[in-house]
This record gives C-alpha cells, structure tokens and sequence, in this order.
C-alpha cells in the first residue's frame, strides 16, 4: 500500500464526502449533521460538539479509506466502480444498520421508547435515517459512493 | 329569518406582545394567540401569519373557555410576557416566551435550534383550556399534514425542516375544523403544563425533557433579560420605556451578525385604505446614526459596535453606491413579490414579502453610515485600515454625486425630487469624515480634504439659501420647495443648525402647526397618504425642544403626551392615527430609536440645568 496516495486520496474523498453532506443541509434536503452527531458524543454544548465533531469526522473519514483500501486488495486492485460498489455498501449499512441501531450507542441520543431526558435530547434518525428529512437516503448514498469513486480511481 | 355573518371584530396592534431570541421574534396577541412567527430569521417565511390573515395564516392559540379578564404584561425588564386571564370560577398565567441562556450556557447545554416556550399555571380555581395549534409554515401557501409520534409530538414537515410540539402532559389532539390540531385540557390551581415548540432545519431536533424544565427555562430567561437590561446608562424620566425600548431593539438584532432589523413584522397597514403594506424584515442604513446613538448612548457598547461592524461589511459589498437595505448578512432581499393568498391584516391588502425600495437612490445613506461609523469610533480609535478606505471612498461618491436628485427617507415611489434632508446628509458624510481626519482617525490627501471642504461649504450654502423658504419661515422638505417635511427637525439633530437658533424656532413651529395632529404627533409631511402621526418625527421634536428649541418643561411635557401612544405594553408602531390605533409594521425599531433618543437627549438638558 502506498501510504501517501491512501493518506492524500483518503483525506481528498473525506473533504468531497463532507462537502455533499454539508451541501445537502444547505440545500434543506437533510437535517443530518454528522459532525455534530459525532461531536454531540464527546461534548453536551452545541458549538464545541460541532468543533470536535468536525475533526472526529475528518480523521474518521481517513482512518475508513484504509478500509476501502484493504477491500481493493481482496478484490484484485482499485477501480472506480469497485470504489462505488463500497460505498454503496458502506453507505446502506450505514442507514439501515448504524443509523436504527444509534441510539443505544450514542450517548445523548434519545430512546424512541422512552422520551427525551435530562442527558438524551438528540433526535434519533430513524430507519433510513427518513427522520431528518426524505432525500436523507439520496444524500447519503450520492457521498458515499462518490467517496468511493474517488478512492478507487486514485488510490494506488 | 336570515342568518347574517358579522364581520369579525377588528384586530388591534397595540395589544400584541413581541418575544424572541436575538435572531427571529413571535408576536402574542395579548389574548394568548401567536400569531406571527418567522423562523429561522426574521425574514424567513411564516410559520403562523394570521396577523396577516385569520382563517388562512396558521396559529398557536391557548384560551381559558371562558376567561372574561385578559391582562397582558412583560415580566419587568425581560422580554418574557405573561396573560392572565380570570374569571369567578378560576385564573390562570400564560408565560410566552423564546428561551435564551445566559452567556455562556450553549458551551454545557445541548439547546434546541429555535423554541417558543409556553407555560400555563393555574393559580386559582379550575379553569378549561383549548389549545388549537395551527402551523402553516412557508406563509401557508399550502396546508401541512400533522403527525404525531412519541417522542416529536405533534410534528410538521417541510423539506428537511421539522417543527415539533411537546407537551408536558398527555393531550388528546384532535383535527380541527378550522385547520390544524386541538385539544381541552382541565386545570386545577396549582396544575402547571408546558408547550414546547421546536424548530430544526439544518441539524437533528433537540428535544427537551419538559417535566420541570419549564419553569427553570422561564428563570433563566428572565435572568438573561434582566441581567441585559439593567445595564441600560439612563437615569432620566420614564426609565421603564427606555428600558423596554432598548429591550425591543435587541430583540430586533440578528445576534449572529449584529444586523438590526427594521420591525419583525411585513405588510401591516401604514394606511387604513390603500396598499401601503410593506416588509420591513430586513436592515434600512437609514436607521444607522440613531441606532449607533442610542445603543453607545445606553451603553451598550457590544452591540453598538456589532452593529456598526455589520454596517461596514455590508456596505463594502456595494461600495460607492449604497443600496437602502439589507438582509441580516448583508445581501441584497430577493425581489419583492405580492402573496395574493393572504387578505391581510383586517383585510388590507396586499401582502407583501422582500421591498421594492431596494432599487431606489436614496442619497442619505451615506451620511447615516458615516454618522453612526463615526460615532463608534469616537468610542474606541482603533479603525482598521480597509474601514477608513471605505469611508474616503463613500466620502468621495458624496462628494461626486451630491447634486443628483434622489428618492428621499420616505421611500415613495413617485419618482426623485432634490430633498433637503437627502443634502443634509450629504453635509453630514462629508463634516463627518473632516473631522475624523482633524482627529488623526483617517488620512486624507491635501486635494480630496479640498474637495470635500469645497463640496461641503457648497451643500451648506445650498440648504441655507434654496432649503430655506423665508414665506413660511421653515426649512422645506424639498430646494425651493415651500413644503414642510419633519425631517427639517434633523438639522439640529445632525448639528448642522442650533436647536436655538430662530430659523430653527420657526421651523418647528411651522411643521408643529401644519403637520401637527395634537397630543404630540406630527405627520411626515402633507404629500405622503399617512392616516396618523409617524411617531419617530414625533420624538424628534422632543429632541428639538431638549436640545435648546423649547426649555425642559416643554420637552419633558411633549414626551409625555408621546408616550401615551403606546401600546398597552410599551411598543410603537411606525404611526399613531388620530384614535390612538397602531399602524405599521410592529414593534418599529425606528420609533423606539427615537424614543430612546428623545429621552437621552431630555436627561442630558437636566443634567446641565440642575
């Protein structure tokens, strides 16, 4: 593995996956934040869960390319649609696995069964992550497969 | 026999409430109805808007069934309001409420985005309740579905945006024939139930767990607020009013960039009959030099200079030529459109989003900017380089485009006329940047201080020789007019011409006899379609008469008689009609500026005379 083509393209793919994240709650599409959602973990105030969410994710998101980056060597080599193929996969375990399953592991999110509380406060996303907004799912799936791509075109 | 529809009863402004959190405001109709709410920002589309229409608009409502004694009031020094409502079976309190921590609090808490807090108590008796809540977010264009789940309430969509409300205790929401949910509830003294309305658009709704935070919210709320206010530097006669003026005008600050918005409010009637219904959501640099005034007057410091800071960000998108308003970040509103689903407020139409006025040249603004700058650096000598750049250069625009004729402070769309108050300002801008240059402030070359001695000696002669009409012994409102207009009042304020000098004496008196419409209201001028006073030009004749046109008495004695204009709880509207009615966009920040000027200027009088 080449280290620095993993630690430029991984942070590459990380900066464009934020970005179309980011893009879609600008665009009023989707109500997820994971930097805060991250951040949110670590810390109880809304800005610095906002700051420590951001670096989390950043690092996060770096740290996960290395997974892409094994996923080509078992796969025989980096292609783009290899690279889509992934994040199709990352980003549908991510809203029908992790996203349901968040709120036993999230801290300060709040048990749909139980009701907010004095430490859990956060909405849960829900299946699908559909409660933060119905194009939620597109979003996500349009980031991380591009994450994706981009991985599998220029990592070496 | 024929069943008749009786019209309904005529709503009132000065009974409303405003409430907000220093970046978008609620009006509360003083009977326990939200019925104006714009979230996320001021300017952002209604959320409820039945001021603007009551069948279609959308609102909150808590009432008592049968309530006959309704009394809204503020919690003293806050801009937290409380209804009381009573009758011989039972009372109960309605507090309303936008949550703010005290500083500092956002670094422990979790907070919602946006929430409106409502909290009822039942303090005597036994009272019914009917809640009907009605949300018709995007100015309702189109009726929202209402869901319920456990954990968000009852919830309404809109792309990503979420609005949901929690209550503290299980209701039983039903439809609502008018539209939206609603509900009974049955209280006991002692009961205490809270309404919780939360606003996401960008981030996952927080909810807050409502069983005693209610009450702990409304505390540290009011902390907040009276913590803020009592920093108010007035000493002088009705403190209360200036108090609470200088609590709307906060309300009215766009927290994050220091904008201060003209009203919160668009489209309430400036004329009973006619279709002068404006939006005045957004930032007028009109209002620029009061707003420094009063808030460094106050001292309130921080958000002098937040403002002023504002003012210079946004004038350096457009510099030379400065556009009449901005959003809260600076940009330009979009184009001004009619919402022609809504009937308007008592059924004035039309009901208006963004302004038209944008597009005007209104050559004032630069003065104002270059007064209120000024002011601030008067405060604190620590300009950046870029801001003294800004100032040569909108000096120099002035100092080119001075003859041009203009649109004028008052906005009417009827085509540009050489205003005198327009030159005045052009004499201010350029009297205000000689004297930050004597200062050391700001560098001007040896040609562009000639230029501008020259240009500004030249407005000078002009306002004294074609804005002076000696047939009616008064400054005009236009270069060889022979109308009156109450912004000749200003010429003192800008210390052009002393307050005591006899030209003047004889304008105030003239515009006091013409323009006058008794019990201290003063009309703009006679060529604008205004049913009432405007009441800024009212507090500037106070400020007239304070500072040298009139002794003490009789400034202190037309303040008073000003003041008993306001609303039932202290605010202005833009205008007062000869029956004491509100009209305008409400609460008016240009109307609290000049109040809290007027009284600035009458407690500096005392100072010297005592």
């Amino acid at each position: 593995m080449n280290i620095g083509s993993w630690a430029l393209w991984g942070f590459v793919a990380t900066v464009v996956l934020t970005i179309v994240l980011a893009s879609s709650q600008g665009l009023g599409l989707t109500r997820m934040n994971i930097p805060f959602m991250i951040g949110t973990m670590f810390r109880s105030g809304n800005r610095p869960a906002a700051r420590i969410g951001f670096f989390v994710h950043l690092v996060d998101g770096w740290l996960f390319a290395l997974v892409y980056v094994a996923a080509f060597h078992a796969w025989g080599g980096a292609t783009w649609w290899r690279g889509a193929a992934i994040g199709l996969v990352h980003a549908l375990f991510v809203l029908t696995v992790l996203m349901p399953s968040l709120p036993a592991m999230h801290p300060r999110m709040a048990m749909p069964e139980q009701g907010p509380s004095d430490l859990r406060m956060l909405e849960p996303p829900g299946f699908f992550a559909l409660h933060y907004g119905y194009p939620t799912p597109v979003s996500v799936i349009v980031a991380h497969v591009l994450y994706g791509i981009i991985l599998g075109a220029f990592v070496t | 026999m024929v069943a008749v529809a009786l019209p309904a009863p005529r709503m009132r402004l000065g009974r409303h409430a405003v409430i907000g959190d220093g970046r978008s405001c609620a009006l509360v109709d003083g009977a326990g109805t939200v019925d104006w709410l714009c979230w996320p920002r001021f300017d952002s589309d209604a959320t409820f808007a039945a001021l603007l229409d009551r069948e279609r608009g959308g609102c909150f409502s808590i009432r008592p069934r049968h309530a006959r004694r309704i009394a809204p009031r503020y919690v003293k020094d806050t801009n937290v309001v409380v209804t009381a409502f009573g009758d011989d079976a039972g009372a109960v309190e309605l507090t309303d409420l936008m949550p703010v921590d005290e500083d500092g609090a956002h670094v422990e808490r979790l907070a919602p985005e946006h929430e409106l807090l409502r909290v009822l108590t039942c303090t005597r008796g036994e009272m019914t309740i009917d809640v009907r809540y009605d949300p018709r977010p995007g100015f309702a264009v189109r009726r929202p579905r209402i869901r319920r789940d456990r954990l968000r309430g009852v919830f309404v969509t809109a792309g990503a945006a979420v609005w949901s409300l929690r209550v503290s205790v299980p209701v039983d929401w039903h439809e609502d024939a008018r539209g939206g949910v609603a509900c009974t509830l049955h209280m006991r003294a002692g009961d205490q139930i809270a309404f919780d309305l939360v606003y996401a658009h960008d981030v996952p709704l927080v909810l807050r767990p409502l069983d005693d935070h209610g009450a702990a919210l409304v505390s540290a709320t009011c902390n907040y607020w009276r913590g803020w206010a009592k920093r108010a530097r007035y000493e002088g006669p009705h403190r209360d009013l200036v108090v609470r003026s200088a609590l709307v005008l906060k309300l009215l600050c766009y927290a994050p960039s220091g904008a201060i918005v003209a009203a919160p409010t668009t489209s309430l009637p400036e004329k009973r009959h006619g279709d002068h219904n404006w939006d005045y959501r957004f930032c007028w640099l009109r209002d620029a030099a009061f707003t420094a005034r009063a808030l460094f007057g106050l001292g309130y410091c921080d958000e002098g200079g937040a403002f002023c800071h504002w003012l210079l960000h946004a004038t350096r998108r457009t510099k030379p030529r400065l556009k009449v308003l901005y959003d809260v970040f600076g940009k330009s509103p979009g184009r001004e459109r009619i919402l022609s689903h809504l009937s308007g407020w008592n059924g004035a139409r039309p009901v208006r989003v963004a302004n038209g006025a944008i597009d005007q040249l209104q050559l004032d603004v630069h003065g104002e900017v270059i007064d209120a700058v000024a002011q601030q650096w008067y405060q604190h000598l620590d300009p950046d380089p870029s801001e003294t750049d800004l100032l040569r250069e909108l000096g120099d625009y002035v100092a080119k485009n001075w003859q041009e004729p203009d649109e004028g402070i008052w906005e009417p769309r009827t085509g540009r006329e050489h205003h005198v108050h327009s030159r005045l300002l052009e004499w201010v801008a350029l009297d205000r940047v000689l004297g930050l240059a004597d200062l050391g402030v700001l560098s001007l070359s040896v040609k562009r201080r000639a230029r501008f001695e020259q240009v500004k000696s030249a407005i000078d002669r002009q306002i004294r020789i074609r804005g002076w009409n000696s047939r009616i012994g008064a400054y005009t409102s236009t270069l060889d007019g022979d109308e009156l207009d109450a912004t000749a009042l200003l010429l003192s304020w800008y210390e052009f011409e002393d307050a005591s000098s006899e030209r003047m004496r004889s304008t105030a008196r003239a515009i006091d006899r013409v323009l006058g419409l008794g019990k201290g209201l003063i009309r703009r001028n006679l060529a604008l379609p205004d049913d009432g006073g405007f009441v800024a030009c009212a507090f500037w004749f106070v400020e007239h008469l304070a500072r040298g046109g009139g002794t003490l008495e009789e400034a202190t004695e037309r303040f008073d008689a000003i003041v008993e204009h306001a609303g039932e709880l202290g605010l202005f509207s833009e205008l007062v009609d000869p029956h004491g009615d509100a009209l305008g966009n409400f609460p008016q920040g240009f109307s609290h500026l000049a109040l809290v000027n007027a009284a600035m200027s009458i407690e500096h009088r005392m100072k010297e005379e005592s």
